[in-house]
């Protein structure tokens, strides 16, 4: 078991961003695109996008071969831009042209390319490039012993993920190897907007903040500014993903014509998001 | 919440339970499935003891699926290994025709004790689809296979047999078509249906408690072997040989004889074109320990932690990864894994074929490779001939369309429907319909 608490010296840039997204009276807005879709400049501009459009968080998706955890949208992006060459350089190259902006900007990743990399290396090489830190989708704590140890020495936010299915045992347990946030799947299920987001949503919140956990952000499911909206009511942050993806993903490929659409629809998560 | 996973041998290696063997095994896998697996692991501590169960698995094993499976030596199968001694474990004659159905029925049994109505499967060569297909007819559960679209193609008779059997056969279209994207798939149901659905997964791998479960369920092929070889020869085998491709039958086999250290252990991994080519399917041989479908274990892999693509004629061979005990076993020397090209493997087909009368399937003619091999050497070493062992995992009707085209068996009117998964250009030249065995591999002559 691997229950360690982050170290009261480090300070979470994730932590920081949510914080004063929620000093406005809202909840932060987390958005989610893979890098190299359509291509990896494109998806450096994208997320500045995003981030201009008002998301204080940006998660940039590692793609990876088996991607068992998402949904129909986002594995055809990553499936694309593995296609078209996307490798770990490239990477840590859009973490480091992202984190200019100023935003916290977190690797989502499925664990083999890290482990594969060198799980030291990886935390070393994410931490110079700005990265504020890693989610793991199909790394639970339980697993992670390698991981806690590297991102306590480089100082990066970890996030684990916590289910409607989680045992308060298992939340409290999550919740303590966090650092930035937890992340509340808020459905059982694969990544991909609903037109509902699960009312599971609020108790597995309320469940994982009675476990201590200090900040709970919602994903899975998100698509409009409604949504984000009811979310905000009770977490600390929107996590966006695959809305964006597929606005981005235009059949016609009209890169410029995407982007703007991505603006316009950032803009009304980000209202939703920060109740503004 | 899961236990701290003990890494430490244990006292006796057949007893291995995870969630880790050694340095491979555990559980990467979404949050989501945690309760699901940790409800599985309790109920198959309790199941696998429980008298009431172990009765009905004895009833279902002698009265359904045609248990204990019956040992055959093969002595003109034999002569092509160096004069050794070569004893087949029949599990090619067990009801759906291999060793799949040994550990569908326990997971069945299992799926009701755990309350759920519904079972999904993963599946490359259709084994364990048919089997779980089977199994779900059998027991009244709702069923839905996945199964990649390249495997649909090439397996098209199983598929058939699965939906006689009241199946619903999903194709996967994504990644390569092949059995590691229909385990995705089957992970994206389970994750979305966990509620309601249980997995029946197709061999040892995956995470904890799948390995050490299926190996449970499948030890039985080993238990009876070991009885069956002492009761004819009054001697344990000198060798054992599995294929391994998730590798549930070589465990399965291996597990009675892990603590005889007299006894070498043989898994015979898919080369296809050759491990040197890239084109091939061996996890152990060609691969590096990394973490795929939520175990760490060897798999296929680029630099960047990308899976590659396995090529094999077998599908069911046809996997980028292996199991962790698989993995453990390798890296502790107690069994030794070794690479069979599908020249090879389709010579020792043929071969069987033409002595004994069998037609094995393609994963089991692997093996069966792995044997001639073993006695050649040992005869070419001035040892004695040894007594081999070869579980037989399956039978080869699914794979007479692979075989004939591969042997170029067809009127050439039939070739548009052959898979394309035929040999090379010069597997015409090998005297398929010759009854001298041929020397193109210069692996087989007398």
């Amino acid at each position: 078991m691997t229950e360690t608490t982050a170290s009261p010296t480090t300070v979470s840039r994730t932590a920081a961003a949510i914080d004063a997204a929620k000093a406005r009276g809202g909840a932060a807005l987390v958005g989610y695109l893979p890098v190299g879709f359509p291509d990896v400049d494109t998806s450096v501009r994208a997320a500045k996008t995003l981030v201009s459009a008002g998301a204080e968080v940006i998660e940039l998706g590692f793609p990876y071969s088996d991607p068992g955890m998402d949904g129909e949208v986002i594995q055809r992006a990553t499936q694309t831009a593995l296609d078209r060459g996307t490798r770990t350089a490239d990477v840590l190259r859009a973490v480091e042209q992202v984190a200019q902006t100023g935003a916290a900007v977190l690797v989502m990743t499925y664990w083999n390319p890290v482990f594969r990399y060198g799980v030291d290396r990886f935390a070393r090489d994410l931490a110079a490039a700005g990265g504020a830190g890693l989610i793991t989708p199909d790394l639970i704590p339980d697993e992670a012993a390698e991981w806690i140890a590297a991102s306590d020495a480089h100082g990066l936010d970890r996030v684990f993920l916590v289910a409607p299915s989680s045992t308060d045992a298992r939340l409290r347990m999550t919740s303590a190897a966090c650092r930035g946030f937890v992340y509340a799947a808020s459905t059982m299920g694969v990544t991909g907007a609903r037109t509902s987001v699960d009312s599971h949503a609020r108790g597995l919140v309320e469940r994982t903040r009675a476990a201590g956990a200090e900040r709970v952000c919602v994903g899975l499911g998100v698509s409009t500014g409604a949504q984000a909206a009811e979310i905000a009511e009770y977490a600390d942050g929107v996590i966006v993903g695959s809305a964006f993806v597929r606005t981005l993903a235009r059949e016609d490929g009209d890169v410029e014509a995407g982007l703007r659409d991505l603006g316009t629809l950032g803009e009304q998560l980000a209202a939703g998001a920060h109740r503004a | 919440m899961t236990a701290t996973p003990s890494r430490e041998h244990p006292q006796h290696l057949a007893d291995a339970a995870g969630p880790y063997f050694g340095e491979f095994g555990g559980r990467f896998v979404a949050e989501a499935l945690v309760a699901a697996l940790d409800d599985l692991t309790a109920a198959w501590e309790e199941l696998k003891v429980d008298p009431g169960f172990l009765a009905e698995m004895d009833h279902l094993n002698r009265t359904y699926t045609g248990r204990p499976s019956i040992i055959t030596e093969v002595p003109r199968f034999a002569e092509y290994a160096g004069g050794a001694r070569v004893i087949l474990k029949r599990e090619d004659l067990n009801h759906t025709g291999s060793h799949k159905i040994n550990n569908v029925l326990g997971q069945a049994l299992l799926t009701r004790k755990v309350g759920k109505k519904r079972v999904i499967a993963e599946t490359g060569a259709g084994q364990h689809g048919v089997a779980t297909a089977t199994a779900a007819a059998l027991l009244g559960l709702e069923c839905t296979v996945y199964m990649g679209e390249e495997d649909v193609r090439r397996q098209a008779l199983n598929v058939a047999r699965m939906r006689l059997l009241g199946t619903e056969v999903v194709p996967v279209t994504t990644g390569s078509r092949t059995l590691k994207d229909a385990i995705n798939e089957a992970f994206r149901d389970w994750v979305t249906n966990v509620d309601t659905t249980n997995y029946i997964f197709g061999t040892a791998a995956g995470p904890h408690p799948f390995p050490a479960m299926v190996r449970d369920l499948q030890k039985v092929i080993g238990e009876e072997a070991r009885q069956q070889v002492l009761d004819l020869t009054g001697a344990l085998p000198d060798v054992v040989c599995a294929c391994v491709g998730g590798g549930s039958n070589a465990i399965g086999i291996f597990n009675a004889f892990l603590d005889d250290e007299g006894v070498r252990l043989v898994g015979l991994e898919a080369a296809g074109d050759g491990v040197e080519t890239g084109r091939h399917a061996s996890s152990i041989t060609g691969g590096e320990p990394g973490v795929l479908h939520g175990a760490r274990t060897f798999i296929l892999q680029d630099e960047d932690g990308q899976t590659v693509e396995s090529h094999s004629i077998s599908a069911g061979l046809d996997y980028p990864g292996v199991g962790p005990e698989h993995s453990w076993l390798a890296s502790i020397h107690r069994a030794e894994y070794q690479p069979v090209t599908d020249a090879e493997a389709m010579e020792a087909f043929r071969l069987l074929c033409r002595t004994e009368g069998i037609i094995p399937a393609i994963e089991s003619a692997h093996a069966l490779a792995g044997a001639i091999r073993i006695g050649q050497e040992a005869a070419a070493a001035g040892q004695p001939a040894p007594t081999i062992l070869v579980n037989l995992s399956g039978r080869g009707d699914k794979d007479v369309e692979t075989a004939a085209a591969w042997f170029h068996l067809l009127d050439e009117d039939q070739h548009d429907d052959v898979p394309e998964a035929a040999g090379p250009e010069d597997a015409a030249k090998t005297g398929a319909v010759d009854d001298a065995p041929y020397t193109a591999t210069g692996s087989v002559e007398k």
